[in-house]
């Protein structure tokens, strides 16, 4: 689960570990009043405005609205006419950007709008540095990952420069001890305040990483200021879903407007589901069939609408719902049900799709291949229902009709 | 012959609620010696079972069987009285990693954890403790091990499987199934098929299981099932193409996935460029292993590897 990253650095704040400053607004007005708490507090008139959307790349990304306009904006007005001239931008950005739509790198062309801006103090940077914490799969480890090149996105310095990122290990038994966090440190080049300060800046944040069940903790840049003190910049922070029941203070921070409707919509049922652009919707029991299923519609020339599994004991409802999260998508233009029972017995699944169309309606085609427990008995329900169901023999034939049917 | 599992195994049960006993009456209908199950506040009382024997599973039993399995509050207890050699575990997610690590404590040999949900850091520090102890994890989030008419230990439909001469190991539950029915359509049976689960963290990796097929008389090829997320793939594609004496087929599972989203499984996430089914295709057809391009052809693709 992500968060924003107002809401990261203020977990990060409540556990000692540096941040600037700053407000979180969702109107012009609380953005504009953000400007002279923040300056009184830090001593200078220099504010950044942040857009919070949970997508990367925000300084880079242009507004639609606005195509100069940038998604994090410093505001240095201050500097010469004093809070007032930088509530005054504040005032003009804070207009623009609320309600706009942010594109970035990672948003897609359609981008996102902007509901909430975070006002920021502004930071005098010595140095620019990478942080993160995440698990290394090949190890079954949390690893630090660091690097000298902050500001820049991790991939590309891997990918150009892989002798620029520093990873250690650690060991869950441990921690990251006080020696690594000295090793990365001088890795960092930090002297003097920074360094001890790099030191405990490490060791708080993967102490933190690892209490909070974090997927991912990214600080990127994490700046070194000119007096010496380690501070994270930006802060980007996941959470493993697996976890998330034992953190309810984390739960609550989920936004749903930065989520798709279907997917929370699927989630609600325990059913798992991904949005997709084509238009052939699928129904599978189990993620790795689920994914050959799309796999296989491609390959014989349609697009997958969707990854969807039922998982391995949907229950009649479940499978109603199902096919309304399939149904509601206008790309869909025919439905594709591939089921191997296992557990999940075909005579279920029959029973729940003959009474989904009879609740939802049928308005495309839909092929259904069902192979497994009670394969025979699923077909004979779906067969006496009289229902316009084309059977499919396996993966292949199954996707090849729907492919064709909904042409 | 087989691996991981057969005739003599001895089979514990931790977690025997609602899936974990509906499961174990499959077990045993198959001809699964189950022998003892765990509960933290049963002990004392028995589990019983009947019902009719299930045909594709051990040969040669009586129609029906009737069996009472006792319970035991901890793994050590239930081990010293049954001599259970292996372990099966249906314990809820809060509470898994540490029936895990109770298991390996106890010495249990075979650890096959079915558990979905199994927070991250939670298997991190089992993996730990596990680590130095003679023990070997199986999943978690996985459907289980099976040799056919021999032993099943987990979730999979036995029907589906023969005996045989092909190895299966993968990281899907309804795949394996899928490949399983096709390696049998295709007159390929089975010596032992092994679910390493879709989780990022796992017991048993690819490599472990191609290095005990690749060792086992019996195994005269191996099918493996990948799907997108992490390195194990690579992993396994070097260690193939280095070590592998035997024929390998396999499928890459999503192919058309988008990065940056879980699949369902949590495992399967390509991100940062990582973990892409392009790359693992790659690196497995370039240490000869033949790739099914479409689910509909992992049969195939096995019998293809078995032909060169």
């Amino acid at each position: 689960m992500k968060i924003h990253e107002y809401q990261a650095k203020a977990l990060m704040e409540a556990r000692g570990i540096p941040v600037p400053h700053g407000v979180m607004a969702t109107t012009v007005d609380e953005a504009v009043a953000a400007v002279r708490q923040l300056s009184e507090s830090s001593g200078s008139p220099v504010v950044v405005v942040k857009s919070q959307i949970h997508a990367g790349g925000r300084g880079k990304g242009r507004f639609k609205e606005y195509p100069e306009l940038g998604g994090v904006n410093v505001v240095l007005d201050g500097i010469e006419g004093g809070v007032e001239a930088a509530e005054a931008r504040v005032r003009e950005l804070a207009t623009w950007m609320l309600g706009s739509t942010l594109v970035t790198i990672q948003t897609g062309d359609e981008g996102r709008v902007v509901t909430r801006l975070y006002i920021e103090q502004g930071i005098e940077i010595a140095t620019e540095l990478y942080l993160s914490v995440l698990l290394d799969r090949s190890t079954s480890r949390n690893i630090v990952m660091a690097s000298t090149e902050g500001g820049t996105e991790i991939e590309v310095v891997a990918h150009e420069t892989p002798e620029k990122i520093i990873k250690i290990e650690i060991d869950p038994a441990f921690g990251l001890t006080d020696f690594q966090a000295r090793g990365i440190a001088y890795k960092l080049e930090l002297e003097g305040d920074a360094l001890k300060n790099g030191v405990k800046f490490l060791k708080d944040l993967t102490a933190f990483a690892i209490e909070m069940d974090t997927d991912l903790v990214e600080i990127n840049p994490l700046v070194v200021t000119t007096d010496g003190q380690v501070i994270a910049l930006d802060g980007k922070i996941s959470f493993e879903a697996n976890a998330l029941y034992r953190h309810p203070e984390v739960a609550a921070l989920r936004d749903e407007a930065e989520e798709d409707a279907a997917e929370l919509a699927a989630t609600e049922h325990g059913l798992s589901f991904i949005k997709l652009d084509g238009s052939i919707g699928c129904m599978v029991n189990g993620a790795g069939l689920a994914m050959a299923t799309m796999d296989i519609i491609q390959f014989v020339g349609g697009e997958p609408a969707n990854f969807l599994d039922v998982g391995g004991g949907a229950d009649k409802d479940q499978i109603v719902a199902a096919f309304k999260i399939i149904t509601e998508d206008p790309n869909v233009k025919g439905i594709f049900i591939n089921i191997f029972g296992g557990i999940m017995r075909c005579d279920i699944i029959a029973n729940g799709v003959v009474a989904a169309i009879e609740e939802v309606g049928l308005q495309v085609p839909l092929v259904v291949r069902l192979e497994g427990t009670n394969v025979e008995l699923g077909k004979q329900i779906i067969d006496e229902s009289g229902l316009n169901v084309v059977s499919a023999t396996d993966m292949r034939d199954g996707a090849v009709k729907i492919v064709e049917l909904a042409e | 012959m087989s691996v991981l599992v057969n005739r003599d195994t001895r089979v514990l049960v931790q977690g025997i609620g609602e899936t974990g006993r509906f499961h174990t009456d499959k077990a045993i209908a198959y001809g699964t010696v189950v022998v003892g199950a765990v509960h933290p506040s049963r002990v004392g009382q028995v589990e019983r079972f009947t019902g009719d024997t299930d045909g594709s599973g051990v040969q040669g039993r009586q129609d029906t069987y009737d069996v009472e399995i006792p319970i035991f509050s901890t793994v050590r207890d239930a081990v010293a009285e049954t001599g259970a050699n292996a372990t099966v575990i249906y314990v809820p997610p809060p509470f898994a990693a540490d029936a895990i690590m109770e298991a390996a404590d106890a010495g249990v040999p075979l650890i096959i954890t079915i558990t979905e949900g199994i927070p991250v850091a939670d298997m991190v520090l089992a993996k730990r403790y596990l680590q130095g102890r003679d023990v070997r994890l199986v999943g978690p989030n996985c459907p289980g091990v099976i040799t056919p008419q021999e032993c099943k230990i987990g979730i999979m439909p036995g029907y589906i499987h023969t005996p045989g001469t092909i190895g299966v190991v993968s990281r899907s539950g309804t795949l394996t199934y899928e490949a399983v029915h096709q390696l049998t359509l295709n007159g390929l049976g089975q010596t032992t098929a092994i679910g390493i689960g879709g989780d990022p963290v796992n017991g048993t990796n690819f490599v472990d299981v191609l290095t005990l097929f690749n060792e086992d008389p019996a195994t005269e090829g191996v099918m493996m099932i990948g799907e997108i997320g992490g390195t194990a793939e690579e992993e396994a594609a070097e260690w193939i193409k280095a070590n592998m004496t035997k024929p390998v087929a396999g499928f890459i599972a999503g192919t058309t996935a988008p990065p940056g989203k879980r699949m369902g499984h949590a495992g399967a996430i390509i991100s940062g460029g990582q973990g892409t089914a392009e790359a693992k295709i790659t690196a497995l057809e370039d240490a000869g292993v033949v790739i099914a391009p479409t689910p509909t052809d992992m049969g195939t693709a096995m019998l293809e590897a078995m032909s060169r």
